[in-house]
């Protein structure tokens, strides 16, 4: 595990967050969706930030993109990108790093891209909102981008609309619309599940490429655990808006301390016998508006004692980055690696 | 080449040691072309001589499909493969183009109208998206109990009960009958779906992606509920899903599809472990596997051409790392390679 071992936060991180509370004040109610979450991501590190819908990974990751809107608001909480609080700054401060310092890729690349303008249009924008370059180097920039990542002859499609790409090369172009400016920060939102496998398979061999030569740290917001695996250096798992277990992915993935993760894991179809019945978890995701004191899942989880209904707090296990937020950590024989 | 396919493993324990599975549902050589017809234009045009054709989409081309009784295929294939159409066309809510539907070894075109209608009721099918495809407007008990009362199946005073047992065998509290869809979460929809399929007593289901839109550890649930479901009313299942692990963990047999056509069948196990054909490896090279591993991602080069107008030839040719000149001009038939399994590609006629 040399390629974890060199991406532990050891390095100093790029990306800080401290306690994040992002709540919705909804005619019912107040929803946590985001609470009391921390995390740090290096520099060159990918870390993928798993959970299922509505656990509060996506609302994390408008949360640094400073993407909330009312009635939702961060309440609480740092998110520091190189040393700056980014909760404190102004409108204008934030959008002068959007899309520059810190960019972000989302699921549907037909809802992110304008319909009615030219790639090349939309792409030089996004450079001279940010720089002052001629117009000519802004459209070579553009170009480079698009070769790089792996759109057959940029220069004509440049000229194209999106709507004359298809689902797999929509992305390509989102992208490189996102890498335009060398961010220090991606934020990936689900960006292949919309996507067909073999499709996937290219965009997540583009990605890997990319954080590799450019150095640039990236979030991986996904539900996929599959992905995950192969792809982040280190993993957080969310659940009902919180932070439940974080490590590095071998750590998580192979000795899960906390049993939503163990649950995750086990429903996992491929990794069962054939056939068999898979183990599930049941009941449930609980609604955030109901969501009491006490650990989340305690409601679902074969562990429960009355210890849970007080939360508990994020505890390390074995090597130091391993935390999980659980009274009744699962225990393993010590794993082999392969 | 036959449409009959040998029994597997799975088929032959599920009918004790009784030899050959009878096949229940037979699909020979079915085609199902979708046609956007000239307007107004484009026809006065043509007067004028300009040529413009019909659009046509070949969404199934000829495929062969046996669903022995009692077994699980599943049906793999990237999205306008055409595995929904086929899906479709198996339980017959689109015609066919061409070919023949076969029923227990008796074809299904033809029949009189009272037989095709309870014929019917024997194939359900079970869609992808829990919320499209429950009624908004009706509530849970008219939704699962309209189909057996308008069939016979039951009087109308006896559906409240019946609905109550349906649901009960989903897992769902029959309590919650007089709610309305939106009331439900997406894995109670799902069961829903289910119930109102298994309410008109089918012995065949097509589940169409019918576990995608659910969360992970909610699919679980579901898959488990399919093989529970299996088991206690002796079901056959045509699955469809571009999902290969969940299609591994559930089916006895696997078919892949490629733009409308079958390029591989087999039984689980054997095309896992050793896939045939160059789509199918590369297809089962993507299966993400939860291994912590880093692990580098080997793409497949190319898109997934368009339905309308694919490739001369074997169609997958353009991106596969071993097309001759050969896949260029023919598609390579479906021939059996082993006892069970079939490919369609030129590489195994070479050796």
């Amino acid at each position: 595990m040399s390629a974890t071992a060199a991406a532990s936060p050891s390095r100093s991180p790029i990306l800080r967050v401290e306690g994040l509370k992002t709540h919705f004040f909804t005619k019912a109610g107040v929803v946590r969706a985001v609470d009391d979450v921390s995390f740090e991501v290096a520099k060159g590190e990918v870390l993928g930030l798993v959970g299922e819908s509505g656990s509060g990974k996506s609302m994390t990751g408008y949360s640094i993109m400073g993407l909330i809107d009312p009635p939702g608001r961060i309440v609480a909480g740092r998110i520091e990108l190189a040393g700056r609080d980014l909760s404190r700054l102004s409108a204008e401060e934030m959008r002068r790093l959007r899309g520059n310092r810190v960019a972000m890729i989302f699921q549907d690349p037909m809802m992110t891209l304008n319909p009615v303008l030219r790639i090349d249009r939309q792409m030089i924008e996004t450079i001279l909102a940010h720089e002052k370059v001629g117009e000519q180097a802004a459209r070579e920039r553009s170009r480079a981008a698009l070769a790089r990542v792996g759109i057959p002859s940029p220069d004509e499609r440049l000229n194209a609309y999106p709507h004359q790409f298809s689902g797999g090369m929509r992305q390509r172009v989102a992208i490189a619309i996102a890498l335009l400016n060398d961010p220090d920060l991606i934020i990936a939102d689900e960006p292949t599940t919309a996507l067909d496998v073999t499709i996937q398979g290219q965009i997540l061999y583009e990605m890997q490429k990319l954080t590799r030569e450019t150095g640039a740290a990236m979030i991986w917001i996904t539900h996929d655990l599959s992905v995950v695996a192969g792809l982040a250096d280190r993993v957080c798992v969310m659940y009902a808006g919180r932070i439940v277990e974080q490590g590095t992915t071998w750590d998580v993935l192979t000795t899960p301390r906390h049993p939503y993760t163990q649950g995750l894991l086990d429903s996992v179809p491929s990794r069962s016998v054939r056939g068999a019945r898979l183990k599930q978890i049941p009941g449930m995701t609980p609604s955030l508006l109901e969501l009491g004191p006490g650990c989340p899942f305690r409601e679902r989880c074969a562990f429960a004692t009355a210890a849970c209904e007080v939360l508990p707090p994020m505890r390390q296990h074995g090597s130091g980055t391993h935390a999980a937020c659980c009274h009744h950590p699962l225990v393993h024989e010590p794993a082999v690696p392969a | 080449m036959s449409p009959t396919v040998a029994p597997t493993r799975a088929g032959e324990a599920a009918r004790g040691a009784g030899g050959a599975p009878e096949v229940l549902l037979t699909l020979a050589a079915v085609s199902k072309k979708f046609v956007k017809s000239l307007d107004v234009a484009a026809r006065l045009g043509n007067l004028l001589g300009a040529q413009v054709r019909e659009e046509i989409v070949h969404a199934v081309d000829r495929v062969d499909l046996a669903i022995p009784a009692g077994e699980v295929v599943g049906l793999v294939g990237e999205s306008g493969c055409g595995k929904s159409t086929l899906g479709r066309l198996a339980v017959g809510l689109l015609a066919l183009t061409e070919g023949e539907r076969f029923w227990r070894g008796h074809p299904l075109s033809g029949l009189p109208a009272a037989d095709a209608r309870r014929q019917q009721l024997k194939m359900q099918m079970i869609f992808q998206d829990p919320y499209a495809s429950l009624n908004p407007r009706m509530r849970v008990v008219d939704i699962v109990g309209e189909a057996p009362v308008a069939h016979g199946l039951i009087s109308p005073r006896q559906q409240v009960e019946y609905v109550g047992l349906q649901l009960n065998r989903v897992g769902l509290d029959p309590t919650l009958m007089r709610r309305f869809p939106h009331q439900f979460s997406g894995g109670q929809r799902a069961r829903i779906g289910i119930a109102r399929a298994l309410a008109v007593k089918p012995e065949f289901l097509v589940c169409d992606e019918s576990v995608a839109a659910l969360d992970v550890s909610i699919q679980a649930q579901v898959l488990n509920l399919f093989m529970d479901l299996r088991s206690a009313l002796n079901l056959t299942y045509l699955f469809i899903s571009h999902d290969l692990g969940v299609v591994e963990h559930i089916s006895d047999r696997v078919v892949i599809m490629y733009l409308g056509r079958v390029v591989e069948s087999g039984p689980t196990p054997e095309l896992f472990a050793a896939p045939n054909h160059p789509y199918t490896q590369a297809l089962l090279h993507e299966v993400g596997k939860v291994e912590p591993k880093k692990r580098t991602f080997v793409p497949v080069k190319g898109e997934i051409p368009s339905p309308l107008d694919p490739p001369p030839g074997c169609h997958f040719h353009p991106r596969c790392p071993h097309a001759m000149a050969k896949c260029r001009e023919d598609a390579p038939p479906l021939v059996t390679i082993a006892p069970g399994r079939q490919a369609a590609c030129w590489l195994n006629a070479a050796t």
